[in-house]
């Protein structure tokens, strides 16, 4: 995670930049993408000119007046300020994510073929190129496997721990950069050249600012601008009012009341709102193709989440030796471990840590036993070890029995029946034999995430359905299920059965977030409503997705929801917000506004400002300060909590409505005091 | 205030809850087309109208065609209406010898009839014939209640129904909403109204000699007959010119009671009916229940503000609260009451003279037309109005639990949010435009019976009750000049068909939409926090935009009046 790097909102790097941003935005293009700000410059512009021509002709109020005109440009200014400073922010999250970009070497064929091999950094790699990728080599970038087969370590980006097989021809054929080959030999083609890597294409939306407005940012605006229109029509009809009572109103009051009734603290920070939600996503490591991604996350009703490395650790671990009948355990101990000795893999390690544990057989050196490792290869499925003419095999049950081949016998019966029961249980198998004979089981665990109970909890209270998605059987499955706390399961999962899980929810209304990372994901991937494609996938898995996880960690699904909620949020509580304002203002400037010709109205002047044009002043003060005090809630979020709708909405409505209604009447009678105290007004 | 007026409101409340539900539930059968216990009366008859009418039963119609079929009949409703009254003369039914009503006149009484706002800028007993009163104003009573009460029907389904295109059918609707639910209420009504003395005849006006030896005409007629419709429907056009503070429409304590319970029945109960078809009565109680808080609230400053009386009235040494202007029968309690039901309803009979009410006490009934009508609200337009606020009140705050807003199971977006703001944009643009242009023009200006605020509250009344289609008026404004008979006119049409098409077009939006299912994470809609939400948006959107308006108007008059201060 990398979210530690996020760049605090004082940052000078970003301040003052966003500073000169904010005075590029009055161009009146970039204005005109914000129906409210819009309207705010062009009164502004308007008040401006009759600032000038009050100027010229000589007036008696062109102190208040100049003093309206500019809190009405610092309205748009701080508006386009909020804009920048989220932009800033992503632009400099684009800067540090050039930085973490990591330089791999890459063998390269330049014959296409044959094994002469050049060695040239990662990033000079073009697409059609052929390289060469031998055991423990990284593969340097994205690419399709064109020739040979082998496993490919994808637990460091995945967390999948067993090594999957890549090979040529077929949907197992596309291999990703940064994975590493753990066996044989392939020669890779490679796809995606440097500068069209997700990071880069992360980069430039982060930096573009090319951003689509959202569809409930659409919905938001056409209310915004409903809203506008109405008190449009409420201030254009007060002069009327006033010349039928015998007096008149100036238009500089008009405006201030214009401006501070219409919703502009909403409409200024609308889209910072937006962008520093895609930029929290982008901090996470996360990239959204689109703003609708980041919306539907927020409303997702359905999460598929793969097993492994989602709700179990990726590594499975070994918990008990199950020999059969006739074979000391300590004996199948024995062997597991010299048979584990040399493999590097964590389920390897965890069987030579419990020998240790169990039965205290301390680790042997291999040289001095003169023993030979022979590695797991994805025809073999086993590994192991030769020495003194000994051989001690451990690998999948069926591939061992096939080894031993005793064709039936009670041993290979006894060892399948244990295998079966490891199965229900929720674990996995493996079977050891030496010399051709069996010895027994070793017992792998799934081991369940700490705290990811509590966190189904919390989804559930969020409303969110969790499904747990499987290869295993469903035995297994319903104690993994039952273990994890998950609503549901889906066992034997294969991509038919997952797109169709997902097309039956959504069937019933709901949207369904899942993350996939192979070519059979892609279906899915595109059908669910939101798609988190890992960077480890394949092309057409990433294709197919509308985000794409960086860190290839599934169990973001889970914090992009949040990240989901928390964007809808803030636009939500800010909207609640500026709408309540209104009392207040309404408070401020109606008795300013008749007191002239309508005495009584005094008496609506609850806050006891000092004088009509200090009352006038201090709201539309307020006005354009409330921007610049909730750019920093804008930019963080509203925080989200796992409680329920009912008590997030009554928190907020207490929070953002009440609190909205209440502060701007303390805020205005503040500045009051302050410009009263200052002669300003 | 006194404890027996408190029991009378509490009382009249207590009768329309209890009603909410049984009637919720037989309406919500009507629309739904199952067998009720009036089908063997109706059936026969129902269908011939199909078979007259050329439509079937079965026939759905697109959100557009259940409209255009709206406007159509509406349309014809205000071409037959214009022409009854200009030929009335010559017409048959006319023992008064009417003559026939003037252009502009008729022009707005025709569309104050359609548009279910009965703004009468004539007398009744002086201007129409028996003909015009049955045939024009009775038969529009009842149809443009139905139309009302159609959109809303269209609009629940719009909820209730998912994935759909069809809102289902304008005509049958119409039809049976006057089949099985106006008609059976009415012809009960009247008959209890004529046993308490409600005239229905067809006489000339009869001419007594009164004690003092004087002559005096006697007005009469078919009253009963459009007085349980006027209320029932939330038409409120009364038969004779004081509307039911005369004692031949409102002749006793029986008869108000009938009056005002008939006013809210439907309404309230549309609310259940919105529940019962979206599956879940609480969504209608919520619903009903921000209406009967400002309501209540409403009653509350309306009551207090009569019962508190005129301070300078006090000063000479009148005690009490103000009586002037209201029924010594009814008394200030029932008054206060009848004005805000009247107002918060579309309804717009009175037993009082609104004009005649305090300051605070006139506003009440404004803001209550000013929010829209929708506390229980006129016949359907009450539940569709307070529907658009819902949209709103979802979409603002139901970002707030992190969802895209959703209500029902329908997801609110843009097209909903446009529709329901091009609806909501409709009266303070008409209420407040038509206002500012008449206080500034001679021709308004002239027609003001009290110069200052007084004054400038009448002409806002009288285009906040036409925009709103209430059709009650402050007084004072003598409204029947071509001027206000034009502009309030055109105030009705925009102020029902600018608001209907968007609530439709919304409708139909929200019809092809699939439901999501509730979850915990859902927005709840039925408890007290949605209520209390609910209640601050109607306040907030729909109250803010007239405060200036309502500042120089009645506000100032109340402190003016406290100070001692006459205009």
């Amino acid at each position: 995670m990398s979210q530690s790097k996020s760049a605090s909102l004082l940052d000078a790097r970003i301040l003052v930049p966003a500073l000169t941003g904010a005075l590029r935005k009055l161009d009146p293009r970039s204005l005109a993408k914000n129906p409210v700000m819009f309207v705010v410059a062009v009164v502004a512009a308007l008040t401006t000119v009759l600032l000038v021509k009050d100027f010229i002709v000589g007036s008696q109020s062109l102190g208040f007046s100049f003093q309206i005109v500019l809190w009405l440009w610092f309205t748009v200014l701080f508006a386009n300020f909020a804009e920048a400073v989220a932009e800033g922010r992503g632009k400099a999250q684009a800067d540090s994510l050039r930085r973490t970009r990591t330089e791999t070497q890459a063998k390269l064929l330049p014959s296409g073929a044959g094994s002469d091999f050049k060695t040239v950094p990662g990033t000079s790699l073009k697409v059609g190129d052929v390289v060469l990728v031998e055991a423990g080599d990284i593969i340097p970038s994205d690419g399709e496997v064109i020739e040979g087969v082998a496993s490919v370590n994808e637990a460091a980006i995945t967390g999948e721990s067993a090594p999957v097989i890549r090979e040529s021809g077929g949907d197992r054929s596309a291999v990703t950069g940064g994975t590493q080959v753990l066996s044989d030999v392939i020669r890779v083609r490679i796809t995606a050249a440097a500068g069209s890597t997700f990071i880069d294409r992360m980069i430039s939306l982060v930096e573009g600012a090319e951003r689509q407005k959202t569809p409930n940012e659409i919905a938001l605006n056409i209310l915004l601008a409903g809203m506008t229109l109405v008190f449009t029509f409420a201030v254009v009809t007060i002069p009327s009012f006033a010349a039928y009572a015998g007096g008149s109103i100036s238009v500089i009051v008009l405006v201030a009341l214009f401006v501070t009734l219409i919703p502009t603290t909403i409409g200024a920070l609308l889209s910072a709102i937006g962008i520093a939600g895609m930029d929290r996503l982008v901090r996470f490591n996360v990239l959204a193709m689109s703003g609708r991604a980041v919306e539907a996350a927020g409303d997702v009703d359905t999460l598929l989440l793969d097993k492994t490395g989602t709700i179990t650790l990726g590594n499975r671990q070994a918990t008990e030796f199950r020999p059969i009948s006739g074979v000391e355990a300590a004996d199948l101990a024995d062997a597991a471990q010299l048979a584990s000795l040399a493999d590097e893999t964590p389920e390897g390690r965890s069987i030579v840590v419990l020998a240790k544990e169990k039965y205290g057989i301390r680790a042997r050196d291999m040289a001095s036993l003169n023993a030979t490792f022979v590695p797991f290869t994805a025809q073999s499925r086993m590994s192991g070890v030769d020495f003194d003419g000994s051989s001690i095999r451990k690998g999948a049950v069926d591939s061992v029995l096939k080894n031993v081949a005793l064709g039936g016998s009670a041993e290979e019966r006894e060892t399948q029946a244990i295998a079966d029961e490891i199965a229900k249980a929720g674990g996995t198998p493996l079977a050891v034999s030496r010399d051709g004979r069996l010895l027994g089981v070793i017992y792998l665990k799934d081991i369940v995430k700490g705290g990811i109970r509590e966190r189904f909890a919390e989804l559930r209270k969020m409303g969110i359905r969790t499904v747990m998605i499987t290869g295993d059987n469903p035995m297994t499955a319903a104690a993994i299920a039952a273990e994890a706390g998950v609503d549901d399961f889906l066992a034997q999962a294969t991509p038919e059965m997952k797109l169709a899980l997902i097309r039956d929810e959504q069937a019933k209304g709901k949207l369904v977030a899942m993350c996939g990372d192979g070519t059979n994901d892609a279906p899915a991937l595109a059908q669910a409503d939101v798609g988190v494609a890992m960077n480890t996938g394949t092309v057409a898995a990433r294709e197919a997705g509308n985000m794409v996880d960086l860190d290839s960690d599934p169990t973001k699904l889970i914090e992009i929801v949040e990240i989901g909620k928390q964007l809808l949020m803030t636009r939500g509580a800010l909207t609640t917000f500026s709408i309540a304002n209104d009392v207040a203002k309404y408070f401020a400037i109606i008795p300013a506004m008749f007191l002239a010709f309508y005495p009584q109205l005094g008496a609506l002047n609850i806050m006891g400002l000092a004088t009509p044009e200090s009352a006038i002043l201090s709201a539309i003060i307020f006005n354009a300060l409330i921007i610049v005090a909730l750019i920093p809630l804008s930019l963080r979020g509203v925080k989200y909590r796992a409680v329920g709708a009912g008590a997030l909405l009554s928190r907020n409505l207490l929070i953002y409505g009440l609190g909205g209604i209440v502060v701007p009447f303390v805020g205005i009678k503040v500045i009051d005091l302050a410009i009263t105290a200052l002669g300003l007004a | 205030m006194t404890i027996n007026g408190w029991i009378q409101i509490l009382l009249y409340c207590g009768i329309i809850i209890a009603l909410v539900k049984p009637l919720g539930g037989y309406m919500t059968r009507v629309f739904n087309g199952e067998r009720t216990l009036l089908s063997f009366v109706f059936r026969p008859l129902e269908r011939g109208v199909y078979r007259l009418a050329g439509t079937s039963e079965g026939e759905e119609q697109h959100w557009k065609t259940y409209t255009a079929a709206l406007l159509f009949f509406s349309l014809a409703g205000i071409a037959v209406l214009y022409l009854l009254q200009r030929f009335q003369g010559g017409l048959p039914f006319n023992p008064a010898d009417m003559p026939s009503v003037a252009p502009d006149l008729a022009f707005n009484t025709a569309v104050s009839f359609v548009t279910n706002t009965n703004w009468q800028a004539y007398g009744g007993e002086s201007s129409l014939s028996y003909l015009t009163q049955m045939a024009g104003m009775t038969v529009q009573n009842f149809v443009s209640a139905a139309s009302g009460i159609a959109i809303a029907v269209a609009l629940i389904r719009a909820f209730s129904r998912k994935s759909m295109q069809t809102l289902g059918n304008f005509w049958v609707d119409l039809t049976r909403t006057v089949l099985y639910i106006l008609l059976p209420i009415c012809v009960i009504g009247t008959i209890v109204l004529v046993w308490q003395g409600v005239p229905q005849n067809l006489n000339a006006y009869t001419t007594a000699t009164t004690l003092e030896g004087a002559q005096q005409v006697i007005a009469q007629g078919p009253v009963a007959s459009q007085m349980m419709i006027k209320h029932l429907g939330t038409n409120g056009g009364g038969f004779f010119n004081v509307n039911a503070a005369h004692p031949f429409e409102n002749p006793s304590a029986i008869t108000n009671l009938i009056h005002m319970i008939a006013i809210f029945s439907i309404g309230g109960a549309l609310t259940n009916v919105f529940g019962r078809m979206v599956g879940n009565e609480r969504q209608g109680w919520a619903i009903f229940a921000a209406m009967g808080v400002l309501f209540i609230a409403g009653v509350a400053v309306c009551y207090w503000a009569e019962a508190a009386g005129n301070p300078i009235v006090q000063a000479l040494g009148l005690e009490g609260g103000n009586l002037e202007g209201k029924e010594a029968r009814f008394g200030i309690a029932l008054s206060a009451l009848f004005a805000v039901i009247t107002t918060a309803a579309s309804c717009g009979a009175v037993i009082a003279m609104h004009d005649s009410f305090t300051a605070l006490g006139s506003m009440i009934p404004m803001i209550n037309m000013m929010l829209g009508e929708i506390v229980i609200g006129g016949v359907g337009a009450g539940l569709y109005g307070m529907l658009l606020f819902v949209v709103v009140s979802i979409f603002v705050a139901g970002l707030m639990v992190g969802r895209t807003p959703e209500y029902i199971g329908k997801k609110i977006e843009a097209k909903e949010v446009k529709m329901a703001m091009l609806a909501l944009l409709i009266l303070p643009l008409v209420m407040l435009g038509f206002t500012a242009i008449a206080v500034v023009l001679e021709t308004g200006v002239s027609s003001m019976a009290n110069p200052g605020p007084r004054g400038f509250s009448e002409v806002l009344y009288a285009y906040v009750s036409a925009a709103a289609n209430n059709g009650s008026a402050l007084g004072g404004l003598s409204a029947n000049t071509p001027w206000y008979n034009i502009t309030l006119g055109l105030a009705m049409l925009i102020g029902r068909f600018a608001m209907i098409v968007p609530v439709m077009a919304m409708a139909g939006s929200l019809v092809a939409k699939k439901a999501v299912p509730a979850s915990s994470g859902t927005f709840p809609t039925t408890g007290p926090l949605f209520v209390g939400l609910l209640v601050g948006v109607v306040l907030i959107f729909g109250g803010l935009e007239f405060f200036p308006a309502l500042a120089v108007g009645p506000i100032v008059e109340h402190l003016a009046t406290i100070a001692g201060q006459t205009f």
